[in-house]
């Protein structure tokens, strides 16, 4: 035996499987089926956390995922979890687990002193007090946030895997109780593909804790047997398998627990994984809560939910008391007074809030010739502390009565659980006897059976599953069960507590500390919609998300409003429906794997030169090759400088390249550049700007003239995904009727430039037999055996070429480049010398001067706009604000007090006044030296000359500046042609 | 109105709380108004409050459809900051952060702004220069900002992940020392108890099915509580600004799209401020109760549904985890969603429009809450004045119309591109 | 997450669509300034039935007009670009 409360006999846990785990540091003993609740009270324990607010001692009161007091930390290292349910936590072997939320210890907590003082800490006390200004708020609020929260936070990252799933199925069962596994069965039997889906480790939902006789089979039986020909029929039946959330178009997600909290799992390291199923229906077989009721000291530690009394019994083979109280609206806290007489408890009273007069099942009548029932008697207090129940008062014939007692088992009646139906976005209907909302209208594919459907007894929700979930099911073939194990609930909710309770100690939220009194102070303050009510107690709100004490609170509201139930409203249903873990939200796409990396095909090429890499959107480029002890700026340095004056080769494989080919080709890329393109001869090329609908610029990039029909589009880095979408919506939205075809080449054509004085040698020396294009000309020639296509376009200022080879023959075209260069005296050079060498000619770049609020205007390009009009952009650029004075223009910037210009640093006239302009681009002067940056300044073409200070407050950086022309070397453009 | 102090808490605990009264009155709609503000949220609420307090305009009525605070002000995730790079968008933002600071002790209600700091995480060189533009043009208009080195954001986030491994490594970190999180609730009620106390009408469960015009001007609105007169109509209900904007045949620069966020179960401190990236486009900061609040980009489509895609949440979470790689274990509590108004340059609308005596106070985006206090006094200030006050009269309704756009991002003019 | 029928490819999950536009908020080149300004910059913005363009991004890559509620989400007809929309 494991512990004193444990039977002899009897429950689903495995006596042969003895389990040793650990809480608040003492070792205990359970089986096998245990969950950590059950083992914990088999062994005594009463007392297993603390409430939130308050910090009172509670125990465990439910015994599913419902319970909101039993909350503890499982685990260690990287698989800690805190705020496990200790009813949703099945016991493994070297479980450790430890109370939360108390200092230092469990049993003796000093936060405490809360409860204390609580009548002066009301809800929403913290929006009246606190006041004096922030920095007095940040003080108090340092403290509670101390005392706030649940368990201690996790502090590494996680040891194990997650992973995603898709799936579709005919029908997606969820719940794995009498009505889930007809309906399963029923649907099966028509050749529907069924996924079962049951958050427990085991099937069987209420037949777990009130085992019967169906189709003539003890339904552990029957469970078994459905189980083997729903997977024989090809069905998938998932355990310990929560759907979280219902989306729209009938897609669920279903959150596969592999482990335990804490537990380290197998050799694949799974911990979870999360099932997006696509279903074309959904049977919802959910179940029913069982709700509290109100005393005073309703939270004590030894208060229990009748049905999970009885689950502790009849599952686990707990006796959670010796002497019990049961308080019920209704039947089925009967068969849990009975099964505790059976299993040697005495029961003190059964408190039974109908009337005397109402209709008497044969259960309760059976009861009333063994047990003491009292009809329209309530509980008034429970009386006891952090050890457990002293006995309680109770309110019978009128009179006060004390009972001696050591558990109180609740019966409140049953809530239909409806979170996924509200979540597909059904409605409800309230039945006031039972007080309860159940599935009304459905918007999505999905019904509601059983409990979960306010079903009441065992042959009717059999029934109700097996025929909802199949059109073509017959009634007469549905699972039936034995006449005696078909209880009625005949509930008959009453929400009044006795008078004599203490409203203050009768709590609703139990883990938030909300009590009656709260919901009434709230409303008398003026918080009476059911959202403000919920937010200004919290109620509902804790990691129980309100399942056992929603309606408790609206109930409680709609007395206040004297209104019915259902006219005081609802709050929104949101998933998840428990708590999802978030790494496997994530799955694998979080750290080093939470974007894709791209790499340039060269990419191994660059590596062997050990190169300092830079990110480009996805992609990752060599930033620069340094040289022995060089740093970044050394490096960046000397290759911008061996460009200069001799040659440098860099890799411009990842530009974005467009083939667009077909007769209309001119017409369509005139649509997409600002620049004039039709005129282009064939085997000429021109730089070319594309302009977004609103007239800003997009991108820049050139487009070359193939053949007569066929051009190729080149676009940036970073901007190449954006530009192929561009394309596609304008082929295919604005100008379908064209005769043209465009496809993205980009990695297809990998490409070498070559820029420097010697850049002309270097392609001599490699393409032999080609003659040399001039600037923006095209040819083509094998190299290395290759067929090549070479640009003549200079990005640097400099005579340069782009060499384009197929992506998948590259390597010797690049061996063949870059050997002949550094023949020559040449070097490899990265971004950064890319990028100094473009400031210095004053060539824009997206993400720099293309800022997405740039028109061509502003950045000196109105020249290139084609005057005819007709491309994308043109229109918006008519509107007034583009012409109007103090927009802000491209210009240039030359430092003159020897000081470094900082990039990203504001332009001012004078000290202490408003910016009137921003650096964009910082770089050097390669040959002279010195400072050089673009930016943009109001007015700035009209403003060169003038002195400016760039002031980088965050950096403490300043420099004096004078306004010049955007272009630093060879203003007059000889370099780059022969 | 009642005061709240620590003394009143003490006399509450000894009376047994009897002492309390209504925050606000439960008022029946009068015939007329001088102001009708359509929607009651923080905002709606806020300007009801400044035009009776700053304008003196008390005969003041807010129409709230449902709840008062139950559209984007209870749905956000709380974040109050500046750190704009734009000009006309810090200056208004900063304005309001100073209504903030002074808030709780301006409505007797404490708000919990709560000044822990709200720092954007660089990943790249770019990032920081990117950064070093929106610091140095904040700190030249007098905001706050300065950047972290990593020595200090290893001491003030111990779990944010600042190895190299990571997707996007964390290479510095432009902090604005007095951004935050506020209470998000206690704003809306904080607003409404004091603008109740002002005597301005604060009418829940009273939607506007109609606005009234006569002769081109605005003479009141239709309501499911009756008609109701009013000199001037403010129209202040983003997420929906297009439907009612609709009733006076106005069309708007806006689509209506969801943005999610999602809390875990509360835990004991972990995440001392708020953090945002450059790269990552998520945020994630720890409310007062002990929750991680995260959330990131919208949904990107149009929707009323106000029920979010799980995928999104599902990259939320990722993103979150890349950052602090020990929340993985903890578990999602709970998600929700909110429509906004997704204007075409990501920035708001606060100003008048066509209609003679027709206001619009909309379109923005998923930044409206921090703006609350802000947008009230300059929605008051234009409702009060008929023209726009300096700080919003470059957020006009016909910026699109001129080319006058306020774009942050600079990603363009479709609201789906942001 | 939406269910969208694409022309090409069949029922696919909304992760693999992005949203562009309301179909009549495409503009042309050689649309007027103050139409280009009603179609690109103001929308009808309807809770309810709309008809849009949206792309089979991760897909076939292709264009679709998609008639959807934007309230139930509901979508009663998912057609390639250059089918004529029903009036």
């Amino acid at each position: 035996m494991s512990g004193p409360m444990r039977l002899a006999d009897g429950g689903l846990i495995d006596r042969s499987r003895p389990i040793r785990f650990v809480f608040d540091g003492k070792s205990y003993q359970g089986y096998a089926g245990d969950s950590l609740a059950s083992a914990l009270l088999a062994n005594g324990v009463v007392l297993f956390g603390r409430s939130f607010k308050y910090h009172r001692p509670r125990g465990v009161m439910a015994a599913g995922i419902e319970e909101p007091s039993a909350l503890v930390q499982a685990g260690s290292g990287g698989r800690y979890e805190p705020n496990s349910r200790a009813t949703d936590v099945f016991i493994y072997d070297g479980l450790q687990s430890r109370s939360q939320n108390r200092w230092p210890s469990l049993s003796f907590d000093l936060g405490g002193i809360n409860s204390l003082i609580s009548p002066f800490i009301p809800a929403g006390f913290y929006y009246k007090t606190f006041f004096g200004g922030p920095k007095l708020w940040l003080l108090y609020e340092h403290l509670i946030r101390q005392m706030a929260g649940l368990g201690m936070p996790p502090t590494q990252a996680d040891s194990d895997i997650y992973e995603h799933r898709a799936a579709f199925c005919d029908l997606l069962v969820v719940g794995s109780g009498p009505a889930g596994l007809a309906a399963a069965l029923s649907a099966s039997a028509t050749g529907a593909r069924v996924i079962l889906a049951e958050q427990d480790e085991r099937l069987g939902g209420s037949l777990l804790t009130d085992p019967a006789t169906i189709d003539g089979l003890p339904s552990d039986q029957w469970i078994t047997k459905a189980r083997e020909s729903l997977i024989a029929a090809g069905g998938r039946i998932l355990t310990r398998t929560t759907a979280a959330g219902y989306y729209d178009h009938d897609l669920v997600n279903l959150v596969e627990r592999l482990t335990e909290p804490g537990q380290t799992p197998g050799p694949d390291g799974l911990a979870q994984r999360l099932w997006r199923v696509r279903a074309g229906r959904v049977i919802l077989a959910t179940g029913a809560f069982e709700r509290p009721r109100l005393f005073e000291g309703n939270d004590l530690p030894g208060v229990m939910l009748s049905g999970a009394v009885r689950t502790y019994l009849r599952r686990y083979g707990v006796r959670a008391g010796s002497r019990a109280v049961i308080t019920t609206d209704n039947d089925d806290a009967y068969r849990t007074a009975l099964a505790l007489a059976e299993a040697g408890a005495s029961i003190a009273a059964i408190l039974d809030s109908r009337p005397g007069d109402s209709v008497r099942s044969a259960l309760v009548q059976k009861a009333m010739t063994q047990l003491p029932v009292h009809f329209g008697a309530k509980l008034i207090a429970a009386k006891g502390s952090a050890k457990g129940l002293k006995g309680a008062s109770a309110l019978i014939d009128g009179k006060v009565t004390a009972l001696d007692c050591d558990l109180i088992a609740v019966s409140g009646g049953f809530s239909p659980i409806v979170h996924l139906h509200m979540q597909a976005g059904g409605t409800l209907a309230w039945d006031e006897l039972s007080g309860s909302f159940s599935p009304d209208q459905t918007r999505q594919n999905q019904t509601t059976v059983g409990a979960a459907a306010g079903v009441d007894g065992l042959s009717a929700t059999l029934l109700n599953g097996w025929t909802k979930a199949s059109p073509k099911a017959k009634a007469t073939a549905a699972p039936t069960c034995a006449s005696d194990d078909d209880v009625a609930l005949n509930i008959i909710a009453d929400w009044e507590p006795a008078p004599q309770a203490r409203l203050k100690k009768a709590f609703v939220d139990y883990q938030n500390d909300v009590t009656a009194a709260d919901l009434d102070l709230a409303w008398r303050e003026g918080y009476r919609s059911v959202e403000h009510l919920k937010r200004y107690t919290t109620l509902g709100m804790a990691t129980d998300q309100g399942k056992t004490s929603n309606l408790v609170g609206l109930a409680r509201l709609a007395k206040s409003e004297g209104r019915p139930v259902p006219s005081v409203g609802l709050t929104t249903f949101r998933p998840p429906y428990t708590p999802v873990t978030l790494g496997v939200l994530a799955a694998e796409a979080t750290g080093a794997h939470l974007d894709p990396r791209r790499r340039p095909v060269l990419y191994k090429t660059h590596a062997a030169e050990q190169p300092i890499w830079q990110p480009v959107g996805y992609w990752h480029r060599p930033r620069a090759y340094p040289m022995g002890t060089e740093n970044l700026h050394q490096a960046a340095r000397r290759e911008s400088l061996t460009v200069r004056t001799k040659v440098g080769v860099t890799d411009v494989s990842t530009l974005g390249k467009f083939d667009v080919s077909g007769p209309d080709a001119a017409i369509f890329l005139e649509l997409i550049c600002a620049t004039t393109v039709g005129k282009l001869a064939v085997g000429r090329g021109r730089y070319t700007i594309m302009l977004r609908e609103d007239g800003m610029v997009m991108d820049d990039g050139t487009v070359w003239r193939t053949e007569e029909n066929r051009f190729l589009l080149t676009s940036s880095t970073g901007g190449a995904d954006r530009m192929a979408a561009h394309l596609s919506y304008v082929r295919k939205v604005i100008a379908p009727d064209l005769k043209v075809a465009v496809a993205n080449v980009q990695e297809h054509w990998a490409a070498v430039a070559v820029a420097g004085p010697l850049a002309k040698a270097v392609v001599a020396a490699v393409l032999p037999q080609m003659t040399v294009p001039r600037h923006m000309s095209l040819d083509r020639g094998d190299l290395a055996g290759v067929p090549t296509l070479t640009l003549a376009a200079s990005y640097s200022g400099e005579r340069a070429f782009e060499i384009y080879a197929p992506s998948d023959q590259i390597a010797p075209v690049w061996a063949a480049i870059v050997k002949a260069a550094r023949d020559l005296g040449g070097c490899l050079y990265g971004l950064e010398a890319l990028e100094i060498l473009r400031i210095e000619k004053g060539h824009i770049v997206v993400g720099g001067e293309i800022d997405g609020r740039a028109s061509p205007h502003d950045l000196g390009l109105s020249k290139m706009l084609r005057p005819a009009g007709g491309y994308i952009g043109h229109t918006a650029l008519q509107r007034p604000a583009f012409a109007e004075p103090g927009r802000l223009q491209m210009i240039g910037l030359e430092a003159v007090d020897g000081s470094a210009i900082p990039e990203g640093s504001m332009l001012l006239t004078a000290p202490k006044t408003l910016p009137v302009g921003h650096v964009t681009a910082a770089g050097l002067n390669v040959i002279k030296g010195g400072s050089i940056a673009l930016g943009f300044l109001r007015d700035g073409f009209s403003r060169t000359g003038e002195s400016l200070i760039a002031w980088s407050p965050t950096r403490n950086q300043t420099a004096k500046v004078k306004v010049t022309a955007p272009v630093f070397y060879d203003v007059a453009g000889v370099q780059y042609r022969d | 109105m009642q005061r709240y102090s620590a003394l009143s808490l003490l006399r509450g605990g000894l009376n047994g709380q009897k002492s309390w009264q209504r925050a606000w009155r439960d008022p029946a709609p009068k015939s007329h108004y001088d102001v009708i503000i359509i929607g009651g949220g923080g905002h709606g609420l806020a300007t009801a409050y400044y035009l009776a307090k700053v304008h003196g305009v008390r005969n003041v009525a807010v129409l709230e459809r449902s709840w008062i605070g139950g559209g984007n002000t209870g749905r956000n995730t709380t974040i109050v900051r500046s750190n704009y790079r734009q000009p006309a968008l810090h200056n208004l933002f900063e304005f309001s952060l100073k209504l903030w600071e002074g808030m709780s002790d301006d409505l007797n209600y404490n708000v919990m702004f709560s000044q822990r700091g709200a720092m954007f995480l660089g990943h790249s060189d770019s990032d920081m220069i990117r950064l070093a533009e929106r610091g140095d043009a904040m700190r030249a208009a007098g905001i706050d900002a300065e950047f972290m080195t990593m020595d200090q954001l290893r001491k003030k986030l111990p779990l944010l992940d600042l190895s190299d491994k990571a997707r996007y490594p964390i290479v510095g970190a432009l902090n604005q020392p007095r951004g935050g999180t506020a209470r998000h609730d206690a704003v809306a009620w904080g607003y409404a108890r004091a603008a109740d106390a002002l005597g301005v009408d604060v009418i829940q469960n009273c939607e506007v099915l109609g606005i009234d015009r006569v002769g081109g001007k605005v003479t009141g609105v239709q309501t499911t509580r009756g008609s109701i007169g009013a000199d001037r109509v403010g129209i202040c209900v983003a997420g929906n600004s297009g439907q009612v904007a609709a009733m006076a045949d106005l069309r708007l620069p806006i689509e209506s799209h969801l943005l999610q966020a999602f809390v875990s179960e509360p835990v004991k401190p972990m995440i001392d401020m708020v953090i945002m990236s450059q790269s990552i486009h998520a945020y994630v900061s720890q409310s007062d109760k002990g929750e991680i609040v995260m959330g990131g980009d919208p949904d990107l489509y149009p929707t009323y549904s106000q029920r979010g895609r799980p995928d999104r949440i599902e990259g939320v979470a990722g993103q979150c985890i890349a950052l602090f790689p020990a929340l993985s274990r903890l578990r999602m509590l709970r998600s929700w969603a909110g429509t906004t108004d997704m204007s075409f340059d990501g920035s708001p609308i606060i100003g008048t429009t066509p209609v003679d005596g027709l206001y619009l106070n909309g379109g923005w985006c998923y930044g409206g809450f921090k703006a609350t206090p802000a947008s009230g006094w300059t929605y008051a200030h234009t409702l009060a004045k008929g023209e726009p006050h300096a700080l919003n009269a470059p957020f006009s309704l016909d910026r699109f119309e001129t080319g006058a756009t306020i774009d942050e991002t600079g990603s363009g003019p479709m609201p789906h591109h942001r | 997450m939406l269910l969208i029928a694409c022309p090409n490819c069949g029922p696919r999950a909304q992760a693999e669509f992005t949203f562009e536009r309301p179909l009549a908020s495409i503009v042309t080149p050689t649309e007027t300034l103050p139409d280009l300004i009603h179609k690109l910059f103001t929308r009808d913005n309807p809770r309810g039935p709309s008809w849009e363009l949206w792309r089979h991004t991760y897909g076939c890559a292709g264009w679709l007009k998609v008639h959807r509620d934007t309230h139930s989400h509901q979508i009663s007809a998912a057609l390639p670009v250059d089918m004529e929309t029903p009036s």
